[in-house]
C-alpha cells in the first residue's frame, strides 16, 4: 500500500511540473497544463490524506 | 474527541519547557532541512516576491541581493542562535525568565502575540484574494489601506472565522496537512512561473535575464511604491526572520539539534522559499501586470489563477491558510504563557478576532514587507541580549542569567536595553532617513553597547 501511494503521490507532482516544461517548449497548451496541475494535486493529496486517516483509524 | 486531542496537544507542547530536551529527543540535520523548507515556503511568498517587482528591482539586484542576504541568514541562524540552543537546550521563553526576570518576558510574549496576530491576518487577507475569486469582489490596490467595500470584509470573516475554529480545535491535523502541502506548494510556484515565461516573450532558457530585465524586474518602481536596490534585497532577505535567527526565536526549535550545525538547515528555507518562491511569484505577478495594463490592484488569489488556473487558486488559499493556522495558535500560547489560568481555546478565540480584524484592512498586506521588517527589528533586541548575556559577561566578570541569580521578576538593564535600542532605532531613522530594511543590523550593535553599560551600572547595584 505504501509503495502503491508513493508512486500515485510521485506521478501527481510531476504532472504539475512536467506539463510546464511542455508549455514552455510550445507542446502543450497553458490551458492543458492547467488541468494537468489539478490532476496532478488531486493525485498528491488524495491518497496522502485518505492514507493517512486509515493509519490514524488504525 | 477533539477536545482531547488538543489537551493532548497541549500536553506535548508544554514538555521541556523548564528543562533542557533529553538526548533521546534530539534530531538529525535531515529532520531541520525539511522542516526550514516547509516552514519558509508559505503565504507570505505570494505576497513579497510581486512586491519586490513593485519596488521595481532590477533583475541582477534581485538575483544577487537574494543569493546574498539568504547567505547571511543562514549563518545568522548557524553561528548566533543555533550554538546557544544546542549548549543551553531550552526555550527561548525560560532563557529569557533566566536573564530579564518573568514580567519582562511576559511583555515580550505580549508583543510577540500581536505581531503573530497582525502576521495571521495578513494571512488571511490573501486566503481571502483567492476565495474571492468567484464573487467577483473588487480587489484592493497597492496603495490602499482601507477595505475596498463590504464583500470584502465578509468574505475575510468568514475565512477568519474558519481559521480560528480549525486553530482552537485542531492544531495537530493543520500541521499534518501543512507539512503534505509543502512539496506541492513548492512544485505549483516552479510550474506556474515556467509556464508563464513563453507569455512574457521567453522562448529559450538564454532569453531569461534578458526579459527578466526588461518585462519582470525592470529596475521602474510603480507609480506610489519607493524605489528598492540591491542593498534593499539583501537586508530584507537576511532581515526578514531577524526574530527568529538573530532575535533567537529558533532556540525552542534547535534546541532539539543533536548538533549546532543543524543551523545550516535553514538553508533548506531560505533557498527554497526564500529564493525559489519570491522569484517565481514575481514572474507570475509581471504577468499579471502586463495583461492588466499595470493596473494597481493587488490580489495573490487573481495572480496564481490567472497563471496556474484552479490549482494555483487553492495553492494561494492553502498557503495562506497554513500560515494563519499555526500563527494564530502560537500567538495564543505566547498569550497563554502570560495568563496560565485561561483555557486556551477562549485565548485562541480572541487572537482569532483580533486577527480577523486587522485582515480587514489591505495595508497588512501591501506594507507587508515593511511589517515583516519592523517585527523582527522589535523583537531582535532580546536576541542580542541573550547573546553578550550568554557570550560576553562571563568573559568581562558580569553575571550572567541575573534575574534567576537574584530571584528578580524584572531585570531593569534588559528594560532600559530593549526600549533604548527601539528608540535611537527610532532616532538613527528619522535623523538619517535610514529605511527600516536597514535598522537591525546597527541596532543590533546599540543594543549590545546599550546592554553591556546599563548592566554594568545595573549589576553595581547588586555587589554593594
Amino acid at each position: 500500500m505504501k509503495i502503491a501511494v508513493k508512486i500515485i503521490t510521485s506521478i501527481g507532482l510531476l504532472l504539475i511540473i512536467f506539463p510546464s516544461i511542455g508549455v514552455f517548449y510550445e507542446v502543450l497548451s497553458q490551458e492543458e497544463n492547467k488541468n494537468f496541475m489539478l490532476i496532478g494535486t488531486i493525485l498528491w493529496f488524495g491518497p496522502k490524506i485518505l492514507f493517512k486517516e486509515k493509519k490514524e483509524d488504525k | 474527541m477533539l477536545l482531547e486531542k488538543l489537551t493532548t496537544h497541549l500536553e506535548e507542547v508544554k514538555e521541556y519547557e523548564r528543562e533542557p530536551v533529553p538526548a533521546s529527543r534530539w534530531r538529525g540535520f535531515k529532520s531541520f532541512l525539511g522542516m526550514y523548507a516547509g516552514e519558509h515556503t508559505a503565504g507570505t511568498e505570494f505576497v513579497i516576491g510581486p512586491l519586490f517587482v513593485a519596488h521595481g528591482v532590477g533583475a541582477m539586484d534581485l538575483i544577487l541581493g537574494l543569493l546574498l542576504g539568504n547567505f547571511l541568514a543562514v549563518l545568522s541562524w548557524a553561528f548566533i542562535c543555533s550554538p546557544i540552543a544546542v549548549r543551553e537546550r531550552v526555550t527561548l521563553y525560560y532563557m529569557l525568565e533566566k536573564i530579564c526576570g518573568k514580567h519582562l518576558t511576559n511583555a515580550y510574549n505580549l508583543v510577540n502575540a500581536l505581531m503573530f496576530c497582525f502576521l495571521a491576518g495578513s494571512m488571511i487577507a490573501v486566503s481571502a484574494t483567492a476565495i474571492g475569486i468567484p464573487f467577483d469582489i473588487p480587489s484592493a490596490k497597492l496603495t490602499d489601506w482601507l477595505p475596498s467595500g463590504l464583500s470584502w470584509i465578509l468574505i475575510v470573516i468568514i475565512v477568519g472565522a474558519v481559521t480560528t475554529f480549525v486553530a482552537t480545535l485542531g492544531y495537530d491535523k493543520v500541521e499534518k496537512f501543512s507539512t503534505i502541502a509543502a512539496p506541492w506548494m513548492i512544485f505549483v510556484f516552479l510550474a506556474a512561473a515556467i509556464a508563464v515565461l513563453p507569455e512574457l516573450g521567453v522562448t529559450s532558457w538564454g532569453d531569461f535575464l534578458q526579459v527578466a530585465q526588461d518585462k519582470i524586474w525592470t529596475g521602474t518602481p510603480l507609480p506610489g511604491q519607493s524605489k528598492f536596490t540591491f542593498w534593499h534585497i539583501l537586508f530584507f532577505a537576511w532581515f526578514c526572520n531577524m526574530a527568529m535567527h538573530i532575535g533567537m526565536a529558533d532556540m525552542s526549535i534547535l534546541r532539539y539539534a543533536k548538533k549546532w550545525t543543524a543551523g545550516f538547515a535553514s538553508a533548506g528555507g531560505m533557498y527554497v522559499g526564500h529564493y525559489i518562491a519570491w522569484v517565481a511569484s514575481g514572474i507570475l505577478y509581471a504577468l499579471f501586470l502586463q495583461q492588466n495594463n499595470q493596473n494597481l490592484e493587488f490580489a495573490p488569489g487573481q495572480v496564481a489563477y490567472s497563471a496556474a488556473g484552479i490549482t494555483g487558486a487553492i495553492c494561494v488559499i492553502v498557503a495562506g491558510w497554513t500560515t494563519a493556522n499555526p500563527t494564530i495558535y502560537r500567538a495564543g500560547l505566547a498569550l497563554q504563557a502570560i495568563m496560565p489560568q485561561a483555557k486556551t481555546w477562549k485565548i485562541t478565540l480572541i487572537v482569532g478576532s483580533i486577527t480577523t480584524l486587522a485582515a480587514c484592512f489591505p495595508a497588512l498586506v501591501m506594507q507587508l514587507l515593511d511589517f515583516v521588517a519592523l517585527y523582527g527589528l522589535i523583537l531582535m533586541p532580546m536576541g542580542a541580549i541573550i547573546f553578550i548575556d550568554y557570550w560576553l559577561f562571563p568573559r568581562i566578570g558580569l553575571n550572567s542569567n541575573l534575574a534567576e541569580m537574584k530571584k528578580l521578576n524584572f531585570n531593569v538593564a534588559a528594560l532600559i536595553t530593549w526600549t533604548g535600542s527601539l528608540f535611537s532605532c527610532y532616532l538613527l531613522a528619522k535623523t538619517t532617513g535610514l529605511e527600516i530594511f536597514f535598522l537591525g543590523l546597527p541596532g543590533w550593535f546599540l543594543t549590545a553597547l546599550l546592554y553591556i553599560l546599563s548592566s554594568y551600572f545595573y549589576q553595581k547595584r547588586f555587589s554593594k
